[in-house]
């Protein structure tokens, strides 16, 4: 299977988010997206959003899963999880099939449904500036570090250090640890996960590996069916060939020329005569 | 100038069809138009929360399942060595033929940057089942050409390329019948990534078996449907004996599908589910009821025999097929989406309009080509 490359992450302690949207900004300034007026769901023109429920401010954004299912399910290999981290897009090899919306369990790829040449869009943990060495813009702004940009595995520790030191704070959950096989963003809570509609039956194996069970026995299926078939038809044709060898007029004028079955069934009858005799 | 004479000839009820159509074919070429044109948005209730409707559901996986008359009559008459089902192949392969045809071209409507439909080609990715999908449905779309091309062979009387395609016609066949076996059931794998999204009704592991056995369900029930509807139009007798013989192979297949099917329910342990009183379980009950329905006609040996009875049990069987994929790509996945799809009438309106296209491309290429024994390239017949 496809091999797990922790890379960067993003970690979001929503305990610490302020609502201020400083984030939604300047993604949509790095992303020359419409920042005015910011909805409050994912589209084509917000890669992420700052919702608020029972008290308490939370993000939605592309989890850059270690092992994406959008990047499994795509034919063409549009969507790519870099050495680095980030889940990036390649419009000009995406061929529009949406799969990638569909497949996605947190329902991340958002379409140009209005454009006649739409692409998919979605938060690409600023790939640009990440591959050169940077952090992404949105955790570069955050006034308050509940959202910090670094190696998975280090935010991973702070994460398990800060529920251990602030039990009441937070739920004991780091979401996106082991989700779908673990996430390049993680998130911790005083709210329960799903009280904000984040998916919590995920399970913690790459969905792709459902499909790859299948898809793996396809070659056997090919070769063992190919010969079977092939078998099959030689043997049975061999046996008609041998049983009705004079019974099928050569072909005429290119036209197989089958006789009429009754005809045919008559030939039989005579041929069995025939063979009687001489036997 | 002849064929002003001959609509002048047309029967009332011949105009009237004609006219129909040439309503459908008009309204969809603007319909079209705007798709390409000016996006999703125009004619379809797509969205973000529901991003595959109608055109996958009914274009493509139903239309793949309802094109499968081809590779299972193939295997039957080829493999197998019926060859008593001969009359019956020609018109059988053209419909496959036409069929994936449309699914191609409904595949076109549906995807986005539909210019790009040739990347699998050259843009590999072994991991996606749409990957595979494409490769099997471009290769199979090829050997239906190689299936097909005789016809055209033989009203041209080229005798040395048509002895060539008469000697690879087993290989071609065999070719054939795998690839569809491989995306037949693929389509079904294409809805395993979703075990979240897909209503634990229809979501199974086995799903890729159970898309194998329903198309070569549906497979004989085509054939006999679309058997019966050119009986009709080409006043062309019905080979019944033969139509009789093939609802058996169809009551075969039928049996162990719902069988697999119920078991299946028992195994996952989602029965109860079935009693909730929701949507989905009203759909799944209808979807099996439609089926069973099928299957007890086909059961009794006096009504099998009778065309009636026959004609009724093919479109039970075509109808509960289509049911199926339409639950499972679109009311399976609704309630999960957290929004209410219906299909916008012009979403429908393109499915019908490819779907007349495809009609009146078969309609024309019988009078012209020699698919059906007795009108064989008969013009002047039409
Ligand atoms: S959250 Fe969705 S879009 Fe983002 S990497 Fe994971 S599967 Fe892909
Ligand atoms: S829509 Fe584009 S990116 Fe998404 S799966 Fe299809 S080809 Fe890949």
């Amino acid at each position: 299977m496809q091999e797990t490359k922790p890379g960067k992450a993003i970690l979001l302690d929503f305990t610490e988010c302020i609502g201020c949207g400083a984030c939604e900004q300047a993604c949509a300034k790095e992303h020359g997206l419409p920042a005015d007026p910011p909805e409050d769901r994912l589209s084509h023109k917000n890669y992420t959003v700052v919702l608020e429920n029972k008290g308490q401010h939370y993000r939605k954004m592309c989890m850059h899963c270690l092992v994406p299912t959008c990047v499994s399910v795509c034919p063409v290999g549009a969507l790519e999880k870099t050495d680095e981290g980030p889940v990036v897009y390649h419009p000009d090899r995406c061929i529009g099939c949406r799969y990638c919306m569909m497949a996605c369990p947190f329902q991340i790829p958002k379409y140009e449904w209005e454009k006649p040449v739409p692409v998919i869009r979605k938060c690409i943990m600023c790939n640009e500036r990440v591959k050169e060495g940077g952090e992404t813009a949105c955790s570069w702004v955050c006034p308050t570090g509940a959202c910090r940009f670094g190696s998975r595995e280090k935010l991973l520790a702070i994460a398990h250090r800060r529920i251990k030191a602030f039990p009441d704070r937070y739920v004991d959950y780091i979401y996106g640890e082991t989700e779908v096989g673990g996430t390049g963003v993680l998130m911790m809570s005083g709210v329960p996960f799903a009280d904000l509609g984040f998916p919590e039956d995920l399970g913690t194996k790459p969905l792709s590996e459902l499909t790859w069970t299948v898809m793996s026995k396809i070659p056997n299926i090919v070769i063992t069916g190919g010969l079977l078939l092939g078998g099959i038809s030689w043997i049975i044709h061999r046996r008609m060939d041998i049983e009705k060898e004079n019974l099928i007029s050569p072909a005429r004028n290119g036209q197989l020329n089958i006789k009429p079955v009754e005809q045919l069934d008559k030939e039989i009858v005579k041929g069995e005569e025939q063979s009687g005799k001489e036997g | 100038m002849n064929l002003v004479m001959r609509i002048k000839d047309f029967s009332p009820q011949r105009k009237f069809a004609w006219s129909v159509i040439g309503i459908i074919l008009l309204i969809g070429l603007q319909l079209s138009y705007m798709r390409f044109f000016k996006g999703f948005a125009s004619v379809t209730n797509l969205s973000d929360e529901f991003p595959w409707g109608f055109w996958i559901g009914f274009d493509v996986i139903a239309g793949v399942a309802l094109a499968s008359g081809g590779f299972t009559l193939c295997f039957l008459v080829y493999i197998i060595g019926y060859h008593r089902y001969h009359s019956i192949v020609r018109p059988t392969v053209l419909t496959a033929f036409l069929g994936y045809i449309l699914v191609a071209v409904g595949l076109l409507y549906d995807l986005g940057k539909y210019f790009n439909i040739w990347h699998p080609l050259v843009m590999w990715n072994p991991h996606s089942v749409m990957f595979e999908v494409a490769w099997c449905v471009m290769l199979y779309l090829s050997v239906l050409f190689l299936e097909f091309v005789p016809m055209v062979l033989e009203k041209f009387n080229l005798q040395t390329p048509l002895h060539f395609m008469q000697k690879i016609t087993i290989p071609v066949v065999i070719l054939g019948v795998l690839l569809s076996t491989l995306h037949q059931s693929s389509l079904g794998s294409v809805y395993l990534i979703v075990p979240e999204k897909l209503h634990e009704l229809w979501y199974t592991p086995i799903l890729p078996l159970l898309f194998f056995l329903s198309a070569i369900t549906v497979g004989p029930a085509m054939v006999i449907l679309e058997s019966a509807l050119s009986s009709k139009i080409f006043h062309r007798g019905l080979e019944l004996n033969i139509m009789v013989d093939i609802a058996g192979f169809q009551l075969v297949g039928m049996i162990v599908y719902v069988g697999v099917k119920i078991q299946d329910l028992f195994v996952r342990g989602v029965v109860p589910s079935l009693f909730t009183g929701s949507y989905e379980a009203t759909h799944f009950m209808l979807e099996i009821g439609i089926l069973l329905a099928a299957c007890l006609i086909l059961i009794l040996p006096k009504l099998r025999a009778h065309p009636r009875w026959l004609l009724l049990s093919s479109i039970l069987t075509v109808v509960g097929i289509l049911y199926n994929r339409l639950n499972i790509s679109w009311v399976g996945m609704m309630r999960s989406s957290g929004t209410f799809y219906f299909p916008a009438w012009s979403e429908v309106f393109i499915s019908l309009f490819l779907v007349t296209i495809g009609a009146v491309a078969f309609y024309f290429i019988v009078k012209w080509l020699p698919v059906f024994p007795e009108i064989e390239g008969n013009e002047e017949n039409a």
